[in-house]
């Protein structure tokens, strides 16, 4: 019977070995895969490296490098568990694989550049742990997640559901604008709001919710209207994406201006009754608000929640869809919504997409813009000019 | 015949209904139809001789504009959407 000794020097004569001079002087960068236990990476790897404990090599290995020709110099501590990972390496058909001689310990003692890796604590790892299950978000997209920054334009039935799951998702700094207080009518929809929390601010019965929900979260609370004095002020602060749940018509548009000037996405969501909307608005990349409605109805065309209803589940769905294109923003993953409308149909529980394209003559992103400054709405339209979402 | 999805904030100048029936060959034949069986949609679509800018129209799911606006042609079967902006929140 082979001892392990006999194991390894039979597997070491098989497969090929380099050394970390040899490595580090490829003139085309090789894969580093670094096959140590999760404890060990944790205290620093090779600048760039895969990470695939030994234990799991064979069933991940496809899904983290699917070219089987590509270079790859696997490593561990000192060269021998990696010996074993590249000969199943070579027997999963990797055609150009090799050892690293005396593996990280070699590599660190001869002064190459090593990196010591920014890691999820034991709590995050569980909170978020069906998350790092997915190849799209794992361990890099949960901590660019937690280094993300959302603003939500109001606390109210859209901006609820959004909030929420942004913040169980474990987006890392939450901006909340919104200046009313919770009413009794708006609990039929607006989740994150309690019945103890009535007459309270809204921004602070959510910012309350949310530190309940994920202590790993920032909120910072704008208990205010988002108007055309406060607006840069509120995005200076620093956002990558805006969810905008807004209630008017004012605030959406000058949302939408303020996007462009700041180059910050918008996640749009509106409802009405039985019907929502969603759509992103990517400055630039695709239209904006004005490109689909260069102008804002008439009043009597313009009835808000407060004066046609809505059913109480709708925001949640379209809040929802919006916190799931504002996460996939986040972490650039997917398809987001930009250049299409999703339109929800709740009584018919049917999803239409229509076309959105940008406008070469829009007065804000077009070509020749000839709104520069923001408009300020509020002495045409129906709806309050105030972030208090219905 | 055209069916044509009304909005939930048209529908009171459509008796409720959510989707309508309309004849025409182009957008334009068409609104012109539906203007004249909801005359009450007359005001809440047209401006200047033209679709309302508050009001998007789509068929087949592209925007008439990019298209050929007004003169759009629409074949039987071809779905057409009104689309006015709503702000609810």
């Amino acid at each position: 019977m082979a001892s392990y000794r006999d194991l390894l020097r039979e597997v070491k004569a098989e497969i090929d070995e380099v050394t970390s001079r040899e490595a580090a002087g490829l003139a085309d960068e090789p894969l580093f895969l670094d096959v140590r236990e999760r404890d060990e990476w944790d205290e620093g790897h090779i600048p760039g490296a895969l990470h695939i404990p030994r234990g799991s090599l064979e069933s991940r290995v496809e899904a983290v490098v699917p070219d089987r020709d590509r270079s790859v110099i696997v490593y561990c501590a000192a060269g021998n568990r990696s010996a074993f990972a590249a000969r199943a390496l070579e027997e999963l058909g990797y055609s150009d694989v090799s050892s690293l001689v005396g593996g990280f310990t070699e590599w660190k003692r001869n002064g190459f550049p090593t990196q010591v890796p920014r890691t999820l604590g034991a709590e995050q790892r569980a909170r978020y742990s069906r998350h790092l299950l997915i190849p799209e978000v794992g361990e890099a997209g949960q901590l660019r997640l937690l280094d993300s920054r959302v603003l939500l334009v109001g606390a109210g039935g859209l901006g609820s559901p959004a909030s929420l799951y942004l913040a169980a998702a474990g987006v890392g700094k939450l901006g909340i604008v919104d200046a009313d207080v919770v009413d009794a009518s708006n609990l039929q929809r607006q989740i994150i709001h309690s019945t103890q929390a009535l007459g309270e601010a809204k921004v602070d019965s959510a910012k309350a919710r949310i530190e309940a929900l994920n202590p790993d979260v920032e909120v910072l609370a704008y208990r205010e209207r988002l108007t055309s004095e406060s607006i840069d002020r509120i995005l200076a602060d620093g956002w990558d994406v805006i969810v905008d749940g807004a209630d008017n018509f004012p605030t959406r548009y000058l949302v939408n201006d303020a996007s462009i000037w700041h180059g910050i996405p918008v996640v749009h969501g509106s409802i009405f009754r039985f019907e929502g909307q969603v759509t992103v608005f990517k400055p630039h990349e695709g239209p904006c608000y004005r490109c689909l409605f260069p102008t804002p109805p008439p009043p009597e065309l313009a009835p808000s929640c407060a004066e046609g209803g809505v059913l109480g589940v709708l925001p949640g769905i379209i809040g929802s869809l919006q916190a799931n294109e504002a996460i996939k923003l986040a972490l650039d993953v997917g398809d987001p919504l930009v250049g299409r409308l999703l339109l929800f149909d709740a009584l018919e529980t049917s999803f239409t997409e229509v076309q959105l394209r940008k406008d070469p003559d829009c007065p804000v992103c077009g070509e020749s813009p000839t709104i520069t400054e923001y408009v300020d709405y509020v002495e045409f339209c129906s709806a309050p000019s105030r972030v208090v979402a219905s | 015949m055209t069916t044509i999805r009304i909005p939930p904030t048209l529908r009171a100048e459509t008796g409720g209904e959510r989707q309508v029936e309309a004849e025409g060959e182009t957008v334009r034949d068409l609104l012109e139809d539906l203007s004249v069986r909801f005359p009450a949609l007359r005001g809440q679509l047209w401006e200047d001789g033209d679709v309302a800018p508050f009001v998007n129209v789509y068929v087949e799911g592209e925007d008439v504009r990019t298209l050929e606006g007004m003169e759009t042609s629409v074949d039987d079967g071809q779905t057409v959407i009104l689309l006015p902006a709503m702000a609810g929140g």
